[in-house]
């Protein structure tokens, strides 16, 4: 483990990204950029497009068909439609307010990507408080979406919006609290150390190693219906709820802006996932116990030759894909939920055992 | 259930259901690539045939949505005969129905009393504009070439009502042939004759229940030359068909020999009229060489027809006296004193031998008792010019 002796007050990186291995300033910072902008405009995209299948299967539907082959470019050519309409501003609506929000609710989605680890040496930046800087600028994205609903002059607008902000402070709380068990466990905010730390656990007693999700289903249950809550993706999409608000906070965009919100939505798809891969599921080890061929650093998961880094970080995608799919799994099963049922949901089921998985997992942690 | 299951068994089983449709076929059918096989009835599009439209209106003031357009003019038909009243047809100009107001409710159809709106499956006919949904008369004619032929009856369901009594009557006529054919082979020592008749006569029976369709073309001519309509010129001609079959099967069972050429004759004048309605072919096929659009061609293939007809008549009248009474009798005789002239006294009497025989044929008592006071009044008037001429 990378513990926290590292004098935990700076923000300096802790291991080097793959990009810093380029001579200069400029090289390794364009590079950084590129990788951040290629994983905010084209991993979405996929997760985008396996809904799209996904969901049309599972309604014995084809899915998209025409654009491209199989329709894998539906998205882009969805893309370029939005970029052909009008831009519709409400006469009544708060004018710049009403602009600034997709941009608000789209740029700290486009930021959580900097701390995301796809594989060794595979990310942007390891900040020291990687995770804490994960959850705080996720969190803002809430601001946009509140932005929008408030500017747009419309009340269904107004009611998604304040739902947006009711149901993403409620659930910012189990969400945090099921990740701080995690950083508790793994006894770092790194997420790449969180990942280091998962290939050092072993259930105490033993030598079988384990990833986090083992000792902490509970945790990530929790962390999973939190993220699909925070994500407002059905069966909790009450913000937009179509049938009752119209498309909520959304109903008075268009074109571009609306297609930024959208972006939001499967980008933050994208980073949960993501989250989830470094949290729980060991990152980009592929199988508790087992190193990554051509890896030779601690656990089987640093100093890797390029075959290594590449399967690393296919197995990375590979993880955050097959959570996207279980999202769309349950957006296809279950019904929305009403909106006091979602609040109950929180503050009475998922905080207290959000809190009780904490203390247990602290209890274990200082015992062990 | 939910009782007696553990928690969350529920939201599982929603999962399985979703995961289980995923890997099934989906149910999408890719409609431009391929096609489903439409319902015999489907209603596609509303097809005109407009040479059965009488104008009637029937449709347009039936229709929900007042999407029928009908314009027309009426024309004035010279009398079938000279001194006659001269008569008026209504003349299609316009039909045009507008498919962006049309609800598909198929009224129209349903209440077209002369079968001139049809159901046609044909369903990909969207415009860019909502101005082209307004399908004018060349348009609808144009659909009536894609209405299916009706579906064939079902096993053991009854027969229209005028092809069993054909068959009925044919049956009947067989029979007959047959008994006689028995008594003069009974009659014969040799046999050999009758044995041949029997099987003949037996084996042109058939053919006459295939065809019980078939109309009588010589007075179908001519009761359209009277100016009668389709419907009704056709359906007397049907009847006058079945009454000259009889007879010639009765002759054929009498003379106990098969004279082939009688049978071939008959159904080629009806072939023409299936095809054609009442147009000239000839001219109709010579204006399409042409390139003359279908609907100028009919239209003039018709006016050429009724010309030949009238010429055809014309000669025959010329000719004058015995052509015999089936062949235009108003007509043959400009000379003399017309039908319609001679008045005749008496309402009540009706010709017996018709009523009896129209009875015979299941016509409606009604309808015999009509059509025996028109024949006893005829009759009658017959007599007097008889009686005149002779005078």
């Amino acid at each position: 483990m990378t513990a926290i002796s590292s004098g935990a007050t700076t923000y300096i990186a802790q291991s080097v990204s793959l990009f810093d291995g380029f001579d200069g300033f400029v090289l390794p910072l364009v590079l950084k950029i590129a990788f951040v902008l290629q994983l905010f405009f084209v991993v979405p995209l996929v997760g985008g497009y396996l809904e799209h299948k996904a969901m049309g299967r599972m309604q014995h539907r084809r899915g998209p068909v025409e654009a491209g082959p199989f329709g894998v470019l539906q998205l882009v050519a969805d893309g370029i439609k939005f970029i052909q309409k009008e831009d519709v501003i409400p006469r009544a609506a708060d004018r710049w307010v009403f602009a600034a929000a997709p941009g608000v609710a789209m740029v700290p989605a486009l930021l959580v990507f900097l701390v995301i680890p796809l594989g060794p040496g595979v990310f942007a930046l390891d900040l020291e408080l990687g995770l804490f800087y994960a959850l705080a600028i996720t969190s803002v994205s809430v601001l946009g979406v509140l932005m929008g609903g408030w500017a747009s002059a419309n009340k269904f607008s107004l009611i998604g919006g304040l739902r947006a902000g009711a149901q993403l402070i409620a659930y910012e709380l189990p969400l945090i609290l099921a990740a701080i068990t995690v950083a508790v466990q793994a006894g770092t905010l790194s997420l790449v150390g969180i990942v280091e730390a998962q290939a050092g656990f072993m259930i105490p007693g033993t030598g079988i190693n384990v990833w986090f999700v083992f000792p902490q289903i509970v945790g990530f249950g929790i962390f999973f219906i939190s993220a699909m809550a925070e994500l407002s993706r059905p069966p909790f999409d009450m913000p937009i709820g179509d049938s009752e608000l119209v498309f909520g906070y959304m109903t008075e965009y268009t074109g571009i802006k609306y297609a930024m919100y959208m972006l939001t939505e499967y980008a933050g798809m994208i980073t949960m996932s993501a989250l989830m891969v470094v949290l729980y599921l060991g990152g980009w080890q592929l199988l508790p116990g087992v190193p990554m061929p051509g890896c030779e650093g601690a656990g089987g998961l640093f100093d890797c030759s390029p075959i290594g880094i590449a399967l690393s970080v296919l197995v990375t995608l590979g993880k955050i894909m097959a959570l996207v799919f279980v999202m769309v799994w349950a957006r296809v099963a279950y019904p929305r939920l009403r909106e006091d049922q979602l609040q109950r949901m929180s503050w009475l089921v998922l905080v207290p055992l959000s809190l009780l998985n904490l203390a247990v997992i602290t209890v274990f942690k200082v015992v062990f | 259930m939910a009782a007696t299951s553990p928690p969350g068994t529920g939201l599982l089983k929603g999962l399985g259901v979703t995961i289980k449709h995923l890997f099934q076929r989906p149910a999408t059918l890719m409609y431009p690539y391929e096609r489903n096989e439409l319902a015999p009835r489907t209603r596609g599009v509303i097809a005109l045939m407009d040479e059965n439209c009488t104008v009637c209106m029937l449709c347009s003031r039936e229709c929900p949505d007042w999407c029928i357009y009908i314009e027309s003019h009426k024309e004035t038909v010279p009398p079938a005969k000279e001194g006659g009243r001269a008569r008026t047809r209504n003349v299609l100009d316009r039909f045009a129905i507008d498919f962006s107001l049309c609800m598909y409710c198929g009224i129209c159809v349903e209440v077209c009393p002369f079968d001139a709106l049809w159901w046609s499956p044909e369903f990909e006919y969207s415009e860019y504009s909502i101005d082209s949904l307004l399908h004018e008369k060349e348009k609808l004619r144009a659909w009536a070439d894609t209405v299916p032929a009706p579906p064939p009856l079902d096993d053991g369901a009854v027969l229209p009502a005028e092809v069993a009594d054909a068959i009925e009557k044919a049956e009947k006529e067989r029979e007959l042939a047959e008994a006689k054919a028995a008594e003069e082979a009974q009659a014969k020592e040799s046999g050999a004759a009758g044995g041949a008749a029997t099987p003949a006569a037996a084996a042109k029976e058939p053919e006459v229940e295939v065809k019980a369709g078939e109309i009588d073309q010589e007075t179908f001519d001519q009761l359209i030359a009277e100016g009668k309509s389709e419907r009704i010129a056709r359906s007397k001609a049907k009847a006058a068909w079945v009454k000259k079959e009889k007879a010639r099967l009765k002759a054929e069972a009498e003379q106990g020999g098969g004279d082939a050429a009688a049978p071939a004759a008959a159904p080629k004048p009806a072939e023409v009229h299936v095809e054609a309605g009442q147009i000239d072919q000839e001219t109709y096929d010579q204006l399409i060489a042409e390139g003359k659009t279908e609907r100028m061609a009919r239209a003039k293939a018709k006016a050429a027809y009724v010309k030949k007809e009238k010429a055809r008549l014309r000669a025959e009248a010329e000719q004058a006296a015995p052509s015999g009474e089936s062949a235009a009798p108003e007509a043959e005789a400009p000379a003399k004193k017309q039908l319609s002239e001679v008045h005749v006294e008496g309402t009540g009497e009706i010709d017996q031998e018709v009523f009896d025989q129209l009875i015979a044929e299941g016509k409606s008592e009604r309808i015999a008792r009509s059509k025996a006071k028109a024949a006893w009044i005829k009759k009658r008037k017959q007599e007097q010019l008889d009686q005149e001429g002779g005078a």
